[in-house]
């Protein structure tokens, strides 16, 4: 497999860094359809390298790649280790909870301190919306968004696209983008960074959005951001193509939103009756951690023709491979991407 | 320091309350001694140019004690928020403060509504009154408990004291930082529906009329609560308030880029509320408006949004925005004054805000036209937390007098 950052599909993009003209990923806001394809096609080298029994490329060698969580992360945090790790970078995690880093000039003066100590890239995760911006303008090197408050999480939104072009893929579909495909996503939207930067990925690449959550998890104004709101799941559900569950986000919560978890899996669990609503064959996704029993139940969970979850966080790797890769190319003279730093 | 001489501004264009008039302003012994009249012999002479001569700015509702910011903008007398460290909750440190600002500025203590500013136990206001308090606050907060609330309205009405109320249902607002809407779903925002400002409004309305109070709301900032309040007035309720520039200027699309010196409280509004806002202006349902100057440095504003804390440096931008309504025709120059200082100082009982014999010599020179651009890293304020940093304006203090007596800038 090709090793060298040649996107497969050339002639679908600017050439050189204009295919990807930002310094950052913050999120998939900022980001143009042709940009987000480019992502999505520069991992699938990643994709395929990941396959092999000898999963390293040293194109990162020599760089610092510096994970700075804010905020208890077990799965992403690993997902952007082992990217970093895999093109050889070297990768420091930063274990920062925010209830051990003070608030207040801390925020920044971490920022200014990783800065100082040349980082290559910096990966924040953050449990307030638009810190990641934040430091990025305090820092001379790439930032990549692990999810910042309710804002954004860009990569997961990515992952979640490669590995719905994956199992469409799998199925014969040629599956250039998802024009005509009708995609729920039923949860906790209104604490769900998740919800934002997928709404806004999925309907950059031709789907239609319904989000489904009670009313006190539905954000105001979500309309206008181009979603159909559901507060049936079942009326949601009808003819779906995707299902993709939110877990609750209890630790956002302040005060009582929901009367119970088995209310909440009675009003709003995928269970395999529910599914049959939907489409034929439709797909079932879910970013995790899952609460089996609460928004899915184990038998969708682990479908094996339906469920794509753990593809999702094959996928997540590659994402962030790529997102390592194409973030640090002007660093790294790739030729037609600017000079070096 | 008292003022030693007679002092007579001439060839200026007096703004009274009840117009505008070419003429001099004589000010003897730090009171206005006549308007319209010629100099006497001996009289210090100033030349205003064909300015406008104006009453100083009586700014009702600031945070901080900020003088240079103050004078910058035309502003002779401050109503300060009892929101200090510690709360202006005893009678000595609102004694305290009534003397800070003297002999240049003067500040006018707002006494704590309840002890600690907690919404819980009403604080000892006839002491406080009797120290120089010209009325009564309940700080940032809404008090939740209405019992209380009706107790306080019962009690200030009793002392014949103004109570200054922040309408924001606490349990609706809870730690929310935005207005809900499109612009705080995109940013993921903590929000908090607008119609908190009607339900705590609403409620207030009718126990201040029940009681027989005064109250003012020292910001109402949506079209729902603006109603209430001009209901509340058509029925002859003692009903006030007020507003910041920043709610006519701005609206939550100020916020789109995370910027926390655009962190307000209440919130930045949707369009349809700042309109609501400016139509307030225009027919007399707003009689205040205020700097609500909240200077904050970047230990309180350099954060993540939800993180930073709200309020604005707005002392040296009032003049200017107020202005801005003139130019936009929304208002003319007498109600514009009527909003910046006799309507204030009319709800603190101070003898001042308005250009007429035996009112305090608070003048200001006013060149209503001079362009200048608002600029954060330069302002006379302690912290530049503006959020209309860039913004060019028109509308600048060339002099100001305290009790008649110059000061130096």
């Amino acid at each position: 497999m090709t090793s060298t950052p040649n996107p497969p599909h050339a002639a679908r993009y600017p050439a050189g860094g204009l295919a990807f003209p930002h310094r950052d990923l913050i999120g998939i806001g900022q980001l143009e359809r042709h940009e987000i394809l480019f992502l999505l096609d520069e991992a699938e080298q990643w994709v395929a390298l990941n396959r092999q029994a000898t999963k390293h490329e040293n194109l990162l060698s020599g760089l610092t790649v510096i994970n700075a969580f804010f905020e208890n992360s077990t799965r992403t945090l690993l997902s952007f280790e082992i990217a970093g790790k895999r093109l050889g970078a070297d990768v420091v995690n930063m274990h920062a909870a925010q209830s051990s880093v003070k608030k207040g000039e801390t925020l920044i003066d971490t920022a200014i301190t990783l800065n100082a100590m040349r980082a290559d890239a910096i990966v924040i995760r953050h449990g307030s919306s638009g810190a990641t911006q934040l430091i990025a303008d305090k820092v001379d090197c790439p930032v990549l968004n692990a999810g910042d408050g309710q804002h954004e999480h860009p990569t997961q939104a990515l992952l979640d696209a490669l590995a719905l072009r994956h199992a469409l893929r799998a199925r014969g579909a040629a599956a250039e983008d998802f024009t005509g495909l009708t995609i729920v996503i039923c949860g906790d939207i209104l604490h769900s960074r998740v919800a934002r930067s997928n709404l806004l990925c999925l309907q950059a690449l031709g789907a239609s959005v319904r989000l489904c959550a009670p009313p006190a998890l539905m954000p105001v104004g979500i309309e206008a951001m181009g979603a159909e709101v559901f507060h049936d799941f079942d009326a949601a559900l009808e003819g779906a193509d995707v299902a993709m569950m939110l877990r609750l986000q209890t630790e956002r919560m302040s005060g009582q939103f929901i009367p119970s978890a088995r209310e909440y899996h009675h009003l709003y669990g995928l269970t395999k009756e529910r599914l049959d609503r939907a489409a034929k064959d439709a797909l079932v996704m879910h970013p995790g951690p899952m609460n089996r029993g609460v928004e899915i139940d184990s038998e969708v969970a682990d479908m094996i023709d339906r469920s794509i979850i753990t593809r999702q966080v094959e996928m997540g790797v590659a994402i962030r491979m790529a997102a390592l890769d194409v973030l640090t190319r002007r660093a790294r003279g790739v030729a037609g991407w600017g000079e070096a730093a | 320091m008292k003022q030693q001489q007679p002092l007579t501004i001439v060839a200026g264009r007096l703004v009274t309350p009840d117009g505008i008039h070419d003429g001099a302003l004589r000010l003897v012994d730090g009171l206005i001694d006549s308007v319209g009249v010629d100099p006497q012999d001996g009289d210090e002479i100033v030349d205003a140019g064909g300015r406008l001569v104006v009453p100083g700015l009586v700014d009702l509702g600031v945070f901080a004690i900020d003088k240079p910011a103050f004078h910058f903008g035309g502003i002779t007398r401050a109503a300060l928020m009892p929101d200090q460290s510690p709360p202006l909750d005893l009678p000595s440190r609102v004694s305290y403060i009534a003397k800070s600002g003297k002999p240049d500025f003067w500040v006018h203590p707002l006494a704590a509504a309840t002890r600690g500013l907690e919404g819980r136990e009403i604080a000892e206001l006839a002491l406080m009154r009797e120290a120089g308090a010209r009325g009564v606050a309940t700080g940032r907060q809404w008090i939740a408990d209405a019992g209380v609330m009706l107790r306080l309205l019962q009690y200030a009405a009793m002392l014949d004291m103004v109570v200054i109320a922040h309408a924001e249902d606490a349990a609706l607002v809870g730690s929310a930082v935005a207005t809900a809407g499109e612009i705080a779903t995109r940013r993921g925002l903590p929000s908090a529906p607008p119609e908190a400002e009607a339900i705590a409004l609403a409620r207030d309305i009718a126990l201040a009329e029940m009681a027989g109070a005064r109250i003012h709301f020292r910001q109402v900032t949506t079209r729902a609560g603006l109603a209430l309040v001009r209901a509340g007035k058509a029925r002859g309720v003692q009903v006030t308030c007020g507003v910041t520039p920043a709610h006519f200027m701005l609206s939550d699309l100020a916020t789109v880029e995370f910027r926390t010196f655009a962190r307000l409280s209440p919130p930045l509004r949707c369009e349809d509320d700042r309109q609501a806002v400016r139509e307030a202006l225009a027919d007399g349902t707003i009689d205040v408006v205020a700097s609500g100057h909240d200077p904050r440095g970047p230990e309180d504003k350099r954060l993540p949004f939800s993180d930073a804390e709200p309020g604005m440096a707005g002392a040296e931008t009032l003049l200017a925005m107020t202005l801005s309504l003139v130019r936009d025709e929304l208002i003319d120059l007498p109600r514009a004054f009527d909003l910046v200082a006799t309507a204030p100082a009319r709800l603190l009982g101070a003898p001042a805000g308005a250009l007429a014999t035996g009112q305090e010599a608070d003048v200001a020179i006013v060149d209503p036209d001079r362009p200048w651009v608002i600029q954060s890293a330069k302002m006379e304020a302690t912290a530049g937390n503006t959020p209309f940093d860039g913004q060019p304006t028109q509308g600048r203090v060339a002099q100001l007098y305290k009790g008649g007596v110059a000061i130096k800038r």
